[in-house]
């Protein structure tokens, strides 16, 4: 990699993470809400513990890795919304009129997002551990969950400027925020799935790609290093990853029509 | 035209967007390196997307274009790196400060690390933002995004300065101090291409104008040329008794032509020009008429958009909206 690509990463990089960080209402649902729904469910299914074959008897244990994965969706919409807002301005047209590499952009775009995602995930732990939350794989198991979190809050970024670049609208991306929701809803977030005893909901979670993500997130949590669940969780991650980058290349060609 | 020219050399340039609307219709136009061109028309006209084409933000559907002596097809990153630009949004982050934008672009554009920082600050003082360099630029005023657009726009050197509509919306005070800069790169050898909607603007500070309007020129040349072509000086006089117009009118037609004039005066063309105002107030004296107001008038760039398109650059600017709206809808943000 040249040296310019470097710099011009690193600058994209840089700008995308303070973009974010200086915007307080983009920054404050990323650590409220996941730590609000944390704190309802851990206090209302508390119970659910109790029941045969649940894997621990903490249930905030059990639901924090729900919160990395709604942060990621929340990175989804934030750059997604940033990347729209800078078509929009023109800010894009900008930066295309300069000697940027198309690599440099989609790099330096999602390296900024990969740093906010590992930024939540350290906060998620911190948030989760003051509350209780036990993590059975001890300090290199925090290592390893901020590594995945970041890898899913960058895959998930990535699906969001592929919406920003096709659509060129703010609006259009945070539209979608519902949609990737319900995938949450339909996994194995609130119940393990060898719990989930409605056959169709089963069978859902069981394809449902987020359900792997939580398994790995929760293996660290409550079994401490499940290999497994591990392997499943990164795939899942790599994989969106290498779908939401494909998009991105797809959607910034159609975007950027310079010569 | 070599490689090393600053100047623009378009041909049969046609930009054609999607639903059939001809932005740019079929130009053909000559920059003359370090000269200012003014190009002129209203909202929706196509200079604009003539400025995406020439800056290679968009690839024309035909014709060619050659900017600094390079093709805007085929030389797309060389282009970049000779021309500088400032489109017509001030697209600033506003989250980033002054100096903050500066470093990200002297990144973008490779600058070595050791004169970012130099060239950032000479540029901000050049346009008056020393003190305002670390603020975010959300609390920048309309004059102070635009002086920094531009001076975000020279950081790399450029040969060639694209000015999309710089001064719209800006007081008259930022206005005046933006046409000084712009004076200035010109006088340094920078060509200027500059789109605008202001009469004013194109006939104080452009070497030649062009007009555009539905995407093909319909004149070009200097102002003085373009204004002579269409029409010569008028005189206006207003008697101070209101009995002596048919005697001021007697007068005055001896000059050229009648011509409209407003309420209670009387108007004349003069095609000798304003060396005849001296005579008609020698005649106007010897005649003992005495008039309460006397006028020259020269014609305007509005009088040739008149004469070329048949309506006033104001009213054109009305009624090419919805043409506009219906490009920008088929437009992507970045073509």
């Amino acid at each position: 990699m040249s040296a310019l690509i470097t710099t011009q990463i690193a600058a994209l990089a840089k700008r995308s993470t303070l973009k974010t960080l200086r915007q307080p209402f983009q920054m404050f649902p990323i650590v409220f809400f996941p730590v609000l729904l944390l704190a309802v469910n851990a206090s209302g299914l508390q119970s659910a513990t109790r029941l045969p074959g649940f894997p621990t008897h903490s249930y905030i244990s059990f639901a924090i890795a729900v919160a990395f994965i709604q942060g990621s969706m929340f990175s989804l919409i934030n750059t997604g919304t940033n990347l729209a807002e800078d078509i929009e301005s023109g800010f894009f047209n900008r930066l295309a009129l300069t000697p940027m590499r198309r690599l440099a952009l989609i790099v330096g775009l999602l390296l900024g997002v990969a740093v906010l995602g590992a930024l939540q995930s350290g906060i998620y732990i911190l948030i989760g551990l003051l509350f209780g939350a036990h993590l059975d794989a001890g300090v290199a198991g925090a290592l390893v969950v901020i590594v995945l979190g970041s890898l899913a809050a960058t895959a998930f970024g990535a699906i969001g400027c592929a919406a920003a670049l096709r659509t060129g609208s703010g609006e259009a991306v945070q539209g979608m925020f519902p949609l990737f929701f319900v995938f949450i809803f339909l996994s194995s977030g609130n119940l393990p799935r060898n719990l989930l005893k409605t056959g169709w909901f089963h069978t859902i979670a069981t394809w449902n790609p987020i359900s792997y993500l939580i398994e790995a997130f929760r293996s660290l949590f409550i079994v401490g290093w499940d290999t497994v669940a591990l392997e499943r969780g990164f795939a899942v991650a790599v994989g969106l990853l290498v779908v939401g980058l494909g998009l991105v290349v797809l959607t910034l060609r159609g975007r950027l029509q310079r010569t | 035209m070599s490689d090393l020219d600053n100047g623009i050399e378009v041909e049969g340039l046609v930009r054609v967007f999607k639903g059939g609307v001809r932005a740019v219709d079929g130009i053909d136009l000559r920059v003359a390196p370090g000269e200012i061109y003014g190009f002129l028309g209203p909202n929706g006209a196509g200079k604009s997307t003539t400025v995406l084409v020439l800056t290679t933000l968009l690839p024309p559907t035909s014709g060619s274009a050659r900017v600094a002596g390079l093709d805007v097809v085929h030389q797309g990153p060389q282009v970049r790196r000779a021309i500088g630009v400032s489109l017509q949004e001030s697209a600033l982050d506003p989250f980033l400060t002054g100096s903050e934008h500066m470093r990200l672009q002297s990144a973008l554009h490779g600058l070595p690390k050791s004169e970012r920082e130099a060239r950032g600050k000479e540029l901000l003082a050049r346009v008056g933002l020393t003190e305002a360099a670390e603020r975010k630029i959300g609390t920048y005023s309309g004059g102070m995004k635009r002086r920094l657009d531009l001076a975000l726009a020279l950081l790399h050197r450029p040969r060639l300065l694209f000015l999309d509509e710089p001064t719209t919306g800006l007081d008259p005070q930022s206005r005046a101090a933006l046409w000084d800069e712009v004076r200035r790169l010109a006088q340094d050898g920078v060509t200027v291409f500059l789109t605008t909607q202001y009469l004013e603007e194109a006939d104080v500070l452009a070497d030649r104008v062009g007009i555009i309007d539905h995407g093909k020129i319909v004149a070009e040349g200097t102002p003085i040329e373009l204004k002579a072509e269409i029409a010569s000086q008028t005189v206006e006089a207003v008697p101070q008794d209101p009995g002596d117009r048919e005697r001021l009118a007697s007068v005055l037609h001896r000059f050229g032509p009648e011509t409209a004039a407003s309420a209670g005066g009387v108007a004349a063309q003069l095609p000798e020009g304003a060396g005849d105002l001296a005579e008609i107030v020698r005649v106007l004296d010897s005649e003992g008429l005495k008039v309460a107001d006397l006028r020259l008038h020269s014609p305007t760039l509005d009088d040739v958009f008149l004469a070329k398109t048949g309506r006033s650059l104001e009213g054109a600017a009305d009624s090419a909206d919805e043409q506009d709206k219906e490009a920008s809808s088929v437009e992507p943000a970045v073509a």
